[in-house]
């Protein structure tokens, strides 16, 4: 699956969110889209599975405008991560996993889906938790509900949103495996936003920097984590050093105005 | 040493999946279980509630009428037992229920689309509406259907409200709070209207008006039961083929969106969809509160989230609440008959401050 964003404009009203985003993504590849707080990190996720409508510019799966398919088809295709979860009203643990299988199913859910759901419920590990009541979880447990729910749902695009921001620092890295191990095993690929520039260092393929709703840089983690794009775009001091081939920042402070 | 450990926590991890699916078939099981006993509990109630009544007949004479129906040659029954218990009793205690599981599963489907534990048909002004159609049958003699002419009017009054909030949620975006907002001001609106009526009217018709507001189920024959029978069976099934759907958006639009549901559409089919329930039990039996807001909350405690027991459930609870009130409205202080709205509020209010006061955090 060859995801593909082309000139995405993006517009709350009159404030411009993203201007003119292009990103492409293939198959197996990680992509970590960063940025500070405000920079469309979210509204770009948001737009990818139409979510949200960008006023212009087009996202193809495989040469596909999803405009031309329907919310099933691009369900089956991407599954979704948001940031945070809230049910209005009490579900189990296992019936929300379960809800990733919707767009394959009819009006209810069957046998293999359940089976399914089991096998996503031990690969995150999550069993103990599987009849409890999913509002009763943790930040960090539920986070791993609805990742677990994007898995059943069997994409072949996983869109997060900041997966890890709720988790322990060993919750984070055990989340991050399995998204690369689902990359290389399976040929999935996944488009996150992270706020950890080492953990977008060390697990993503390639790097989305974005600054202001536009595309700052983009490429290998070593050619866009550098200390000059960090100070750009984050306004903070880092000494960037490498560590098992990949880059690993170390933060330094902000950087200081002079006027 | 190390690999022998690492093989048992494994195979535990198996049988843990084993276990779980176990676990979670019998915890749907046991919701299958409740549904039924809330069935046998609702024929139960409806066998019981035939052989009462002021006019005293016994059980026995009481079946011998029902069978006599069914098979006329084998059972023979008295004309005044046929008139109380096939022409009075029974249609009066099936229409209870009816209505009942008519409200409950609307109540059920407005709570969970516009994902607020408050929504009801009666909070969302369609009641109010309806109410105000009856009033002006009574009042001005003026209506759509000639004989139906009360229930007509308070049929297209229910049916004009709950377009306004959908066509409200269309233009403004379908969101929980703009639609329950709109049901607020809708309520006030008709309620006004309806008191700006009466102001003007004479004491004798005001009093009709009252009347037909409390609710009762005095009106219900074999023709509005055919109605209504036709009603909830052409729009059950659709809500509970959309239960899925209403779960995955009780986890957030757009969650749902990113699952393949089209939210949008989705609510408003079934706002429309659990209007028209409303719509046409009101017209029948006037205002009923409460069974709508009381029913799926009960349910819900009962058989938990997911809605294909909910929506269910809360017909099946709805049925018996309401029947329930009925049976007791009629026959604690008799002959007087009290009005079904009046005993239902009495019975929701506490039921509905019990629920308030267990409220869980975060949701209901």
């Amino acid at each position: 699956m060859v995801l593909k964003v082309k000139d995405l404009v993006f517009a709350y009203s009159r404030v411009t969110i993203l201007d003119r985003v292009s990103l492409e993504l293939e198959k197996s590849e990680v992509l970590g889209v960063i940025g500070p707080n405000g920079t469309g990190k979210s509204t770009l996720i948001r737009c990818m599975n139409r979510v949200l409508n960008p006023q212009s510019g087009t996202i193809t799966l495989d040469g596909v405008d999803i405009r031309d398919m329907t919310r099933m088809e691009i369900a089956r295709k991407l599954g979704y991560v948001p940031q945070n979860s809230k049910n209005s009203f009490p579900a189990t643990v296992f019936d929300t996993i379960l809800m990733g299988r919707r767009p394959h199913g009819g009006w209810k859910s069957s046998s293999s889906d359940i089976k399914k759901a089991l096998e996503v419920l031990k690969l995150v590990g999550l069993e103990d938790l599987a009849m409890r009541d999913f509002t009763e979880l943790s930040g960090g447990q539920q986070q791993k509900v609805v990742l677990a729910r994007a898995l059943v749902q069997e994409a072949e695009v996983l869109l997060l949103d900041e997966p890890t921001s709720n988790l322990d620092v060993r919750q984070q890295l055990e989340t991050m495996e399995i998204i690369r191990r689902l990359a290389k095993e399976r040929g999935i690929s996944a488009v996150m936003a992270v706020h950890d520039l080492n953990l977008a260092a060390r697990y993503a393929d390639r790097i989305l920097m974005l600054k202001d709703g536009c595309v700052f840089d983009a490429g290998e983690p070593f050619s866009v984590l550098t200390e000059e794009n960090i100070r750009a775009v984050y306004g903070v001091e880092t000494v960037v050093k490498e560590d098992d081939s990949r880059p690993y920042i170390l933060l330094r402070g902000p950087v200081k105005n002079n006027g | 040493m190390k690999s022998k450990m690492q093989n048992m926590s494994h195979e535990t991890k198996t049988i843990n999946l084993e276990a779980i699916e176990a676990q979670y078939t019998e915890f749907v099981g046991r919701r299958y279980i409740f549904l039924l006993a809330l069935t046998l509990l609702t024929v139960a109630l409806a066998g019981t509630a035939v052989t009462l009544g002021v006019i005293k007949l016994s059980i026995g004479q009481v079946y011998e009428v029902i069978l006599h129906n069914f098979l006329p040659d084998q059972f023979q029954a008295t004309e005044e037992a046929q008139r109380v218990v096939w022409n009075i009793r029974l249609p009066r205690i099936l229409f209870g229920i009816l209505a009942g599981m008519g409200l409950g599963i609307a109540g059920a489907v407005m709570q969970v689309v516009l994902k607020n534990p408050l929504a009801s048909p009666y909070t969302l002004g369609i009641s109010s509406a309806a109410g105000f159609g009856a009033a002006v049958a009574i009042l001005l003699g003026q209506g759509f259907f000639g004989s139906y002419l009360i229930a007509g009017n308070a049929f297209v009054f229910a049916l004009i409200s709950s377009m306004a909030i959908v066509a409200i949620a269309r233009h403004k975006g379908a969101t929980p709070e703009i639609m329950v907002l709109s049901g607020i001001a809708i309520m006030y609106f008709f309620s006004a209207c309806t008191t700006l009526l009466e102001y003007f009217a004479d004491s004798d018709a005001v009093k009709g008006v009252v009347f037909w507001m409390v609710g009762s189920l005095s009106k219900a024959s074999w023709n509005e039961l055919y109605v209504l029978s036709f009603v909830l069976a052409v729009c059950i099934p659709i809500l509970v083929w959309k239960s899925w759907d209403f779960n995955v958006m009780s986890s957030g639009d757009e969650t749902a969106k990113s699952l393949g549901i089209d939210v949008d559409r989705t609510r408003n089919l079934s706002m429309i969809v659990s209007s028209l329930i409303v719509a046409s039990i009101v017209a029948f039996t006037g205002t009923i509160g409460f069974i709508g807001l009381v029913a799926p909350h009960i349910a819900r405690m009962i058989v938990g989230g997911d809605n294909k027991f909910v929506l269910l459930g809360s017909a099946l609870v709805g049925g018996l609440l309401l029947a329930g009130a009925d049976v007791v409205a009629q026959h604690i202080m008799p002959p007087v008959i009290l009005p079904i709205g009046v005993m239902t509020a009495f019975m929701g209010i506490p039921l509905f401050f019990y629920l308030i006061m267990r409220r869980r955090k975060g949701h209901w």
